[in-house]
């Protein structure tokens, strides 16, 4: 990153850490020299932003993080003060900014570092988002409770988290409801299904003429709309969450696995005939492996159809417990905060589920060629 | 002389006339599907009268009135709230509910029809535009690219359709009812695959052909129209076809928890607080039409514009 | 059907072999009354441009296309029996490696799929890697060996079940000159040891007439065969004999008989 543009950036950050000094964090509040560790704090602060801005290198970039990370701590402290929060003045967005522009400065600087070795590679590609994910959330938390939002309609990510935390078992009744009964089942029984059909389609290529277009066909519905259907079908419990899952999983898997099952090569099928192999050995020694990338693009594809398919099924009527039927339920009572903390752990499933399935597709295809550009 | 499935050459077919051949090549490639819509249509009529069957007899017994197994058939293909409508059944309730009244009136599918497509359209609009523009950014900042896209990645893990009801009530407390609202959820729903397939055509050029512009000193926005963009439009209109798709599913589901009284998930809602079966079955007919016709329109659009760029 | 001794004594025995085919433009003869007599141990070349029908006339013997007319038996059987009976081994111009498997899995492929035992498989592929001078190799997988260093697998699989008969379809092309010349070298001494009979199909005057016993010159539209010329080079040859006047003589050769047949007109 330029010189010139990192130092100007830490400048800025240093004039408005030192502004803040001088204006009131809220409308009569008491001024920074007045409180003991956030005046600590905010000089320091301070105090590295003009060592970055001096630097103006790499090191400064370093350096800017913990200025970031101290001005942060003081602008969260700050809000604790009941006249700040909900009243921020100049003062207080002062350090906010400060705060914002080390830590974008930081992460700028560390993303356009190239020519790395490869672990030094590996450790920036994972340390630029996670610390631009950590200032967006910093920047939700401190917007919503020094501008005072209500909660109603948007909590602080701390408030959402606390929630989450004092909930554990309500959340995880719904998890098991929605997850391990309606999204597991229906995952396991889609998917399957899918998979079995494509190979018998495999097989009777009439079959797969006509399937292929009717499974476009159908994966681009709105599938999600048969659950009440389903409810009719199954009741009002899980079994109708895993009939939907069943369906909205089915036709992805079908159709990527019918493309997967005809990938091989046509050299790779004369050679099989050369060998006098039977059609089940062709199968499973040559069009099963040749399928697995294809097969595992439909398993991460269906891993958030099945949660969507789930929650959303949900919407439509279930008894007292689930994802979906959480949202919807504290949705209407205005418990926003709550529906915060179901949509994390929706969230962290989602991730660990997709986690689990890109894990076990590098286990299995780790002879792909896109693995080893 | 046996050609399986396995032999790799097309050669190794026999010598025909050719008028015939066209013939064969035109029932080649239809006939699997005629026979399979068929035969999906036969298997809906056996299981239509087999899971109406208990219902049917069962209101027989109620009014205890004679009955033979006919009049169950009969009433298998007929009933009111059946658990599986059949075909023909179907049919004339769509049929009815589409031109059976003026197209604005609230009982016509037609008028819910057009209110889910409107936030459907509006929401794919935006959504495509802002996610373009998303994908633009990202490729030509090194820093968006390596800060922001894991974030947009990760976000596909999310089931993003369980936000849509926190979306209503915020935009609700902020005092925006009715279409806003819905469009904002679909367009929140298809910028991330449009955006995806976009960087991914964005980037989609040979490293060759862009040393290549360098060599003629080209500036990065004479890069973008004259290479990036044209190699870009297939992506472009394989991630359309997804985003209308996600949007029309955004739309309806946006419908689901204000209990919304207009559009084709409202309807679905009604239908299944009521016991209303055949409204269901009508209003997801409608919504597959409405799906396939945009899928449809977008593959035509995307036809066209492959044609004139030298595609065949 | 019924062999007389002739026939049994031949490994391939084509009579009349014509292949046409349907396309866009009208009817191709990609074979058009191709007659040949193959003897067990000889080193057969097939030579001629693109679309003479060299490869065609491979795969017809292979049992991986059929002819529309004419009689072929290979080891004294239908093409088809032949196949099914694994008389033959084939090796293609790409190596045709499986990605998900080790090079050893790789050389127990055609082994699995013929049923010899476990201890059977893993000697056959100990044997045969060895015998391509890839020993050590057998833990790597495809993408971790050069390209001349896959084909030798794949030339490897192709013997691990002891086919009488090799058919090679331009299974250097895909490499460059050094590695070519290297591996010309390795498979005569192969032939040497291993006495099969070869059938080779290459675009490469020098390559075929290097290799073989008898040369067949190809041309196109009709694909048929212009000229048949025996080689009769000592067996031990090495890679000098490509500069003696008798190499370029029988070169020469196969040069005219390709410009017979019109192989060098647009």
């Amino acid at each position: 990153m330029d010189p010139r543009k990192l130092r100007l950036g830490f400048l800025l950050a240093t004039a408005a850490m030192a502004l803040a000094f001088l204006l009131p964090p809220a409308p009569g509040a008491q001024p920074l020299s007045a409180r003991p560790y956030v005046w600590e704090m905010s000089t320091a602060a301070c105090l590295s932003c003009l060592l970055a801005a001096w630097r103006a290198d790499l090191a400064a970039a370093i350096i800017g993080l913990p200025a970031a990370v101290l001005a942060a701590a003081a602008s969260l402290l700050l809000l604790d003060d009941r006249m700040v929060a909900g009243a921020a003045g100049p003062g207080f967005w002062l350090i906010v900014i400060a705060a914002w522009l080390s830590a974008g400065l930081c992460v700028a600087t560390l993303a356009s570092l190239r020519q790395l070795r490869r672990k030094a590679q590996r450790a920036i590609d994972f340390l630029v988002p996670l610390l631009f994910g950590a200032t967006v959330f910093y920047l939700w938390e401190v917007g919503v409770r020094g501008l005072g939002v209500p909660p109603v309609l948007l909590p602080a990510p701390s408030a959402a988290a606390a929630r989450f935390a004092s909930s554990l078992p309500t959340l995880g009744t719904d998890f098991v409801q929605t997850f391990v009964r309606g999204v597991l089942i229906g995952y396991a029984i889609g998917c399957g299904a899918g998979l079995l059909v494509a190979i018998l389609a495999h097989r009777y290529q009439f079959l797969s003429r006509g399937l292929v277009p009717l499974g476009n066909f159908f994966a681009a519905l709105p599938l999600v709309g048969i659950a009440p259907i389903m409810v009719m079908w199954f009741g009002f419990d899980w079994p109708s969450k895993a009939a939907v899952v069943v369906l909205v999983t089915f036709f992805p898997m079908l159709v990527n696995a019918i493309a997967g099952l005809s990938a091989a090569g046509d050299i790779e099928r004369d050679l099989m005939r050369s060998y006098g192999a039977s059609h089940r050995q062709s199968l499973t020694k040559l069009h099963l492996p040749a399928a697995l990338p294809f097969i595992f693009n439909a398993l991460k594809i269906n891993a958030t159809l099945a949660l969507i398919g789930a929650i959303v099924a949900e919407f439509f009527g279930t008894p007292t417990q689930g994802i979906g039927f959480r949202i919807s339920t504290e949705a209407g009572r205005m418990a926003i905060d709550m529906v915060w903390a179901e949509i994390a752990l929706a969230a962290l499933a989602g991730m660990a589920f997709y986690g689990l399935v890109a894990l076990a597709e590098r286990a299995t295809t780790f002879w792909h060629p896109s693995y080893r550009t | 002389m046996t050609s399986s499935a396995e032999t790799s050459s097309s050669f190794a077919r026999p010598h025909r006339a050719p008028a015939s051949r066209a013939r064969d090549l035109l029932v080649e490639r239809y006939a699997p599907l005629v026979t399979m819509v068929l035969a999906i249509v036969a298997i809906w009529y056996i299981a239509a009268v087999a899971m109406n069957w208990t219902l049917v007899r069962d209101a027989y017994e109620r009014e205890e009135t004679p009955y033979t197994i006919s009049d169950v058939l009969a009433g298998t293909m007929d009933a009111e709230r059946p658990l599986l409508p059949a075909p023909h059944q179907l049919a004339a309730a769509v049929y009815d509910s589409v031109f059976g009244y003026p197209p604005l009136a609230p009982r016509s599918l037609v008028y819910h029809a057009l209110v889910t497509l409107s936030a459907t359209l509006l929401g794919f609009l935006i959504g495509s535009l802002f996610g373009i523009a998303l994908a633009l950014m990202i490729v030509h900042s090194r820093v968006l690219e390596r800060s922001l896209l894991p974030w947009i990645i990760c976000s596909q893990m999310v089931p993003v359709l369980a936000l849509a009801p926190i979306f209503i009530v915020m935009l609700g407390a902020l005092g925006l009812h009715g279409l806003l609202p819905k469009s904002i959820i679909s367009a929140y729903l298809c910028f991330f695959p449009v955006t995806i397939g976009m960087v991914k055509g964005f980037t989609s050029p040979d490293p060759l052909q862009i040393e290549l512009m360098r060599t003629w000193s080209a500036t990065p926005r004479q890069v973008l129209w004259k290479l990036r963009w044209p190699a870009a439009v297939p992506y472009l209109f394989a991630s359309l076809k997804v985003a209308i798709s996600i949007s029309l599913v955004g739309a309806i589901v946006a419908e689901l928890p204000t209990g919304a009284e207009a559009g084709i998930g409202a309807r679905l809602l009604a239908g299944s607080y009521y016991g209303q079966t055949i409204q269901i079955w009508s209003a997801l007919v409608v919504a597959a039409v409405l799906a396939s016709g945009l899928i449809a329109v977008t593959a035509l659009v995307e036809g066209g514009v492959l044609r004139r760029m030298g595609a065949h | 059907m019924v062999t007389d001794p002739v026939t049994e004594r031949l490994v391939v025995d084509a009579r009349d072999i014509s292949l046409i085919f349907e396309t866009a433009d009208g009817k191709v003869e990609a074979l058009s009354n191709v007659s040949l007599q193959v003897s067990p141990g000889e080193f057969v070349s097939f030579i001629g441009p693109s679309g003479c029908g060299k490869t065609t006339m491979l795969r017809v013997i292979a049992d991986l296309q059929q002819p529309t007319s004419g009689t072929l038996s290979v080891n004294g059987m239908s093409a088809e029996n032949a196949r099914l009976a694994r008389s033959y081994g084939y090796v293609f111009q790409a190596p045709a490696l499986f990605p998900w498997r080790t090079i050893e899995k790789n050389l127990k492929l055609p082994l699995e799929v013929m049923g010899y035992s476990e201890t059977e498989q893993r000697q056959r592929a100990e044997h045969y890697l060895a015998l391509v001078n890839l020993k050590g190799f057998e833990r790597k997988f495809p993408w971790q060996l050069s390209g001349g260093m896959q084909q030798r697998v794949s030339i490897a699989r192709a013997l691990s079940f002891d086919p009488a008969l090799l058919l090679m379809d331009e299974p250097f092309g895909a490499l460059d000159e050094i590695v070519r010349d290297h591996l010309n070298e390795q498979l005569l001494q192969l032939w040497k040891s291993t006495g099969k009979t070869v059938l080779f199909v290459t675009h490469s005057i020098p390559e075929a007439v290097f290799l073989s016993t008898r040369i067949v010159v190809m041309s196109p539209r009709p694909g048929r065969i212009i000229d048949v010329i025996d080689c009769d080079f000592p067996t031990g040859r090495s890679l000098e004999i490509r500069e003696t006047p008798e190499f370029l003589k029988v070169a020469q050769r196969v040069r005219n008989g390709l410009r017979a047949g019109h192989s060098y007109d647009e």
